[in-house]
């Protein structure tokens, strides 16, 4: 980290960003996709990339769910109040922990390779890496709830996984739909990423304009990207407030 | 025949109960009565097994309940129903569901399967529940959140949920304490009833000693974790009492008052 690189490079990101900037010209700006400098033109292929940036959400849903379901099966062994027994708890922890240590980018070069370039790498990457902070964070919100309810249901004959079911996951429900939709934000991004090492959808797309320099369209596809995930904040913005404000 | 044999818990350098030995006929309503900290709550939970005892069994019926394990361990659980100060309610599930926690031992085979995967009980369950909530005039809260009752209200559901179990035996550790009067006499009565007309066996904390008076057949005060005191209620008269605590009974009535006040409030 030398002083001198920064300040010889600094210049060349604005650079990047000046050669990436498309040429839009006022006249023609709502003119169709022949007339060089309109919008349309800009977003030319704006059919195919929705499509691509359509599956990319997809994988992110889907990648989301899984790690969701995942996180909550391991969370209530890995809560230290809920007495799951050592073995268990120790399993879980330490299981969710390499989960989330390891990359979502290095799992999905390792299931690249096996699974073949495509959706299902980049969805089981991601699914891998959530169910890792997803079940900390449930077993951390599981762990802060009272546990008279399960107390109670325990006192009462009810089964390990019966209290957990009746008194523990219905007062901590909200607090985890929460927390996964915030990462269903994450993992749209994570997606797009993704799909740089061959994960599918708008990130493959992505790194092939990148690799052959067409600059107008890296700038339209982090535009249309930005758009989605500025979407989804706001969609689940409204939806966790709904969740967690309503009921009261 | 419920038999306690030297029973005793440490907890780290702290013995919380000290060889307690006790025998408590079936149909018996027992009142336990001590200063805080005197071990009835652990006493208590260790009946239920929620505390594992350091030493000492626990016979019922000549069964050793000391060493019952998974599922015999949940059916002597759902036999010895716990009511508890704090209610120990689920707050977010609604009173009809938290009434059904108390059938949950009853559950079994495919049906149990699909009540963890759904949450729904089956029909007749729900029909005996609401029965019971009906005897506690509560039907008309069945559909409400538990955290919207007040606490008299709290602990009747607790009430009908530990009746639901169809116990032999109830074990309630100070269920008056966060109570007003009225609401306290009102679970005291539901007590005695379940004792008087179901034969249950009723074991019960308290900190008011005249309530131990009125509703119990027999009186066990705890110090330290011993039992210094265990004959009718007629026999622990004031001079007894206070040969037993070191103070006069009105003083004793006050520093409980204190003591049950503070995580009523918390």
């Amino acid at each position: 980290m030398r002083p001198a690189t920064l300040a010889a490079g600094l210049p060349r990101v604005g650079e990047y960003f000046g050669k990436i900037l498309p040429t839009l010209r006022w006249p023609v700006l709502f003119a169709g996709s022949d007339t060089e400098g309109s919008l349309a033109a800009w977003f030319y292929r704006l059919d195919s990339w929705s499509w691509l940036l359509f599956e990319t959400a997809n994988m992110a849903a889907l990648a989301t769910l899984m790690g969701a379901a995942a996180a909550l099966l391991l969370a209530f062994p890995a809560a230290r109040n809920l007495g799951a027994g050592m073995l268990p708890r120790q399993l879980a922890r330490r299981g969710l922990e390499a989960m989330r240590t390891v990359p979502e980018i290095v799992f999905a070069l390792i299931l690249v390779w096996a699974f073949g370039v495509g959706p299902l790498a980049g969805i089981l990457a991601i699914a891998l890496h959530t169910a890792g902070t997803l079940g900390k964070l449930f077993a951390e919100a599981i762990e802060n709830a009272g546990t008279g309810g399960f107390e109670a249901a325990r006192a009462a004959g009810g089964s390990w996984a019966q209290a957990c079911r009746f008194a523990v996951l219905p007062q901590v429900a909200p607090n985890l739909l929460s927390y996964a939709l915030l990462r269903f934000e994450i993992n749209l991004r994570a997606a797009s990423v993704i799909g740089f090492v061959g994960g599918g959808g708008i990130g493959q797309e992505l790194y092939t304009v990148i690799a052959q320099n067409y600059y107008e369209e890296i700038s339209a596809i982090v535009v249309l990207i930005l758009l989605c995930v500025a979407a989804i904040d706001l969609l689940s913005e409204r939806l966790r407030h709904r969740l967690i404000g309503a009921p009261r | 025949m419920l038999e306690l044999q030297g029973l005793t818990r440490r907890f780290g350098a702290t013995v919380a109960v000290d060889a307690v030995s006790l025998a408590v006929p079936a149909g018996q309503m027992l009142g336990i009565i001590g200063r805080s900290g005197a071990g009835k709550s652990t006493l208590l939970r260790l009946l239920n097994r929620l505390v594992e005892p350091s030493a000492g069994r626990i016979l019922c019926d000549g069964t050793d309940v000391t060493a019952l394990r998974g599922r015999a361990l949940r059916r002597w659980r759902r036999n010895c129903a716990m009511v508890f100060q704090q209610f120990n309610l689920v707050q977010r599930l609604d009173v009809l569901t938290n009434a059904l926690l108390g059938r949950l031992a009853y559950q079994h085979g495919l049906g149990r399967a699909r009540l963890l995967l759904t949450g729904g009980f089956p029909a007749e369950e729900r029909a005996r529940a609401l029965a019971m909530l009906e005897r506690f005039d509560l039907l008309g809260l069945a559909l409400q959140r538990a955290e919207t009752l007040s606490g008299g209200q709290q602990q009747r559901v607790a009430l009908c949920r530990a009746l639901l179990q169809a116990p032999r035996l109830i074990l309630a550790d100070e269920p008056i304490a966060s109570l007003d009067p009225a609401n306290a006499r009102l679970v005291m009565q539901a007590l005695r009833q379940a004792n008087r007309a179901e034969g249950l066996t009723v074991l019960v904390n308290l900190h008011h000693l005249e309530t131990a008076r009125a509703y119990c057949d027999r009186i066990v005060a705890m110090q330290a974790g011993r039992i210094v005191f265990d004959g009718p209620p007629e026999a622990l008269d004031a001079a007894r009492l206070q040969a037993v605590y070191g103070l006069p009974e009105a003083d004793l009535a006050a520093e409980s008052e204190a003591a049950a006040a503070r995580p009523a409030m918390a």
